[in-house]
């Protein structure tokens, strides 16, 4: 039986939570709502992270266009995500919510937009 | 003069829902007054997610939290000026504004609201020694540049304060390619909220030294490195714990503080803690009609509850006009008052007042404590009696705590002179 101790992030609250794991069981406790809960196993089996960052758009009133992944994608494929979304550019209009890429390093999340950016 | 109801200082997320709850309560004629080129406030540059998990129950980024009031704004056709500047305000709600097209212009409001947010604490207010080379940004400055204007900022980077924004970007340069070297931290614990240490440093490997500092800049042209050495418990450097880091950028997340310099033009008496007006619990300054909210009022941690409490503080407003146009004796708005007292522990509250016979059902306090402490109460006193407490198993200065008053509690304290919030070891 193996005890980990955990802050939630699954928002500013951060719940200190206490995962008790007997092989793939685990209690969770200290969690003030369900996410932590669901937070705590998976960062104990399989962490994961919502990944943003931004894009270089062309023809904009703004130089960059803020993006998301649109779930969250494994921790270990963090920096090969950044590696795509850093060598991508987009084009003025962009609206919020578009796709500008799809399957991001064969994670099988898409990136997507989180400002509308309008033409100069 | 050109009169509107109401006229709300500042577009951001304070202002937006301040003005969608106004005209929820009924004010058709409200102006917001925003001196960037956009509505939304900082917000924009603050593409990371985390906000909204309390607003509308999912996580959202900066912009898409904005947009969602924007959108509420827009639909409900609020006015708002943009590139307008508020140069004055004054006592007895006249605003003076400037922009291009009309020049200087005075109005008068029948409420105004206050959502002019906070400013970033500069390197000036540090007394850092050294020269003073191009790499030493404010973290907001430097996310500024970085997530809207696209300029890449730095390299090899060195982070003097462990604040939200700091902890923000430690993690956003090291996504695009810098190697943020140490986040030193003045204080024994650190200012900014637990998850961003865990999801913005721990994730990355990133060291955070608390009870260190920079003692000096190196570096005449652009930043060439930095020392950093640890202080003792007066924060005064320790002789012999110097340590050199090489860096080209230096950035500082060391504390915002409310811009209140139209509050103070106005003559509202200010909190010497919290930088922001005093206000009682409808959020009304000691200036008559004119309202706070948002970082102005106090800096927040999370923008869920700025944009609870500016709702509040137009919800008021737009009574307060009502009331006015009605013209209902002042006297009925009058009560009976009782300040709120922050003891032991317990830095500031906010409200710092109370009118106990014209309050609402409710009453949510916020403070923030002075210092970490394990497994504590949070106390409440009417007068010398403890009403209520809370055990806490942590309390830290960088999360914002709240208590709920319930106007029924009061019934039995009818001469009720003051209310105490407080820690308690038991």
């Amino acid at each position: 039986m193996e005890v980990r101790n955990l802050i939630c992030i699954g928002c500013p609250m951060g719940c200190p939570l206490t995962v008790t794991m007997d092989g793939e069981k685990t209690d969770v406790t200290g969690n003030t709502c369900p996410r932590g809960a669901d937070y705590a196993r998976k960062e104990v089996l399989s962490p994961t992270r919502i990944v943003t960052s931004s894009i270089r758009v062309t023809g904009g009133e703004i130089a960059r266009v803020s993006v998301k992944t649109k779930s969250d994608i494994p921790k270990s494929k963090i920096f090969d995500v950044m590696a795509e979304i850093r060598a991508q550019k987009a084009e003025a209009p962009v609206q919020m919510g578009q796709v500008l890429i799809r399957d991001c390093a064969g994670t099988g999340v898409d990136i997507i937009a989180t400002k509308t950016v309008e033409v100069a | 003069m050109t009169y509107h109801d109401i006229v709300i200082i500042g577009g951001g997320p304070a202002g937006l829902s301040a003005a969608a709850a106004a005209r929820k309560a009924g004010v058709q004629d409200i102006l917001i007054l925003e001196r960037d080129s956009v509505l939304g406030g900082i917000l924009n540059q603050c593409i990371h997610n985390g906000f909204g998990l309390h607003t509308f129950k999912e996580e959202l980024t900066g912009p898409e939290y904005a947009a969602r009031y924007i959108a509420m704004v827009e639909e409900e056709k609020i006015p708002y000026k943009l590139n307008t500047i508020v140069a004055d305000i004054s006592g007895n709600r006249e605003v003076t504004y400037i922009n291009r097209e009309e020049g200087l212009v005075t109005i008068q409001a029948g409420a105004v609201i206050l959502a002019m947010g906070c400013r970033e604490r500069p390197r000036g207010a540090l007394n850092i020694p050294g020269y003073r080379p191009a790499g030493i940004y404010s973290a907001g400055t430097a996310q500024r540049l970085m997530n809207i204007e696209g300029y890449r900022v730095g390299n090899e980077v060195v982070i003097l304060g462990s604040g939200d924004i700091g902890l923000i970007m430690a993690r956003r340069m090291t996504l695009e390619g810098a190697k943020v070297k140490v986040v030193a931290e003045l204080m024994p614990y650190s200012g900014g909220l637990k998850r961003n240490i865990v999801q913005c440093l721990d994730d990355y490997g990133i060291p955070l030294k608390l009870s260190h500092t920079v003692v000096q800049i190196h570096g005449k042209e652009r930043l060439t490195g930095v020392t950093i050495a640890e202080v003792d418990e007066n924060r005064a450097p320790i002789p012999g714990t110097e340590e050199y880091y090489s860096c080209d950028t230096l950035l500082l997340s060391v504390g915002l503080i409310p811009e209140n310099e139209l509050s103070k033009g106005a003559g509202i008496s200010m909190n010497r803690i919290t930088s922001g007006p005093n206000v009682d619990d409808k959020l009304e300054t000691d200036a008559e009609g004119i309202y706070a909210c948002g970082n102005v009022l106090h800096v927040h941690d999370l923008v869920d509850f700025v944009s609870q409490e500016a709702a509040l503080a137009g919800t008021n407003a737009a009574a307060y006009v009502k009331r006015t146009k009605e013209s209902v004796p002042a006297s009925e708005g009058k009560g009976h008052k009782v300040p709120l007292a922050a003891e032991n522990g317990v830095r500031y509250t906010v409200p710092q007042t109370l009118n106990v016979d014209a309050m609402q059902d409710t009453v949510t306090v916020r403070f923030r404590v002075a210092d970490v402490y394990k497994d504590r109460y949070i106390s409440v006193y009417y007068d010398d009696k403890r009403v209520s407490k809370k055990k806490k198993k942590v309390l830290a200065p960088g999360e914002m705590e709240q208590v709920v008053l319930k106007k029924s509690s009061f019934a039995e304290y009818p001469d009720l002179r003051k209310i105490t919030i407080c820690t308690e070891v038991e």
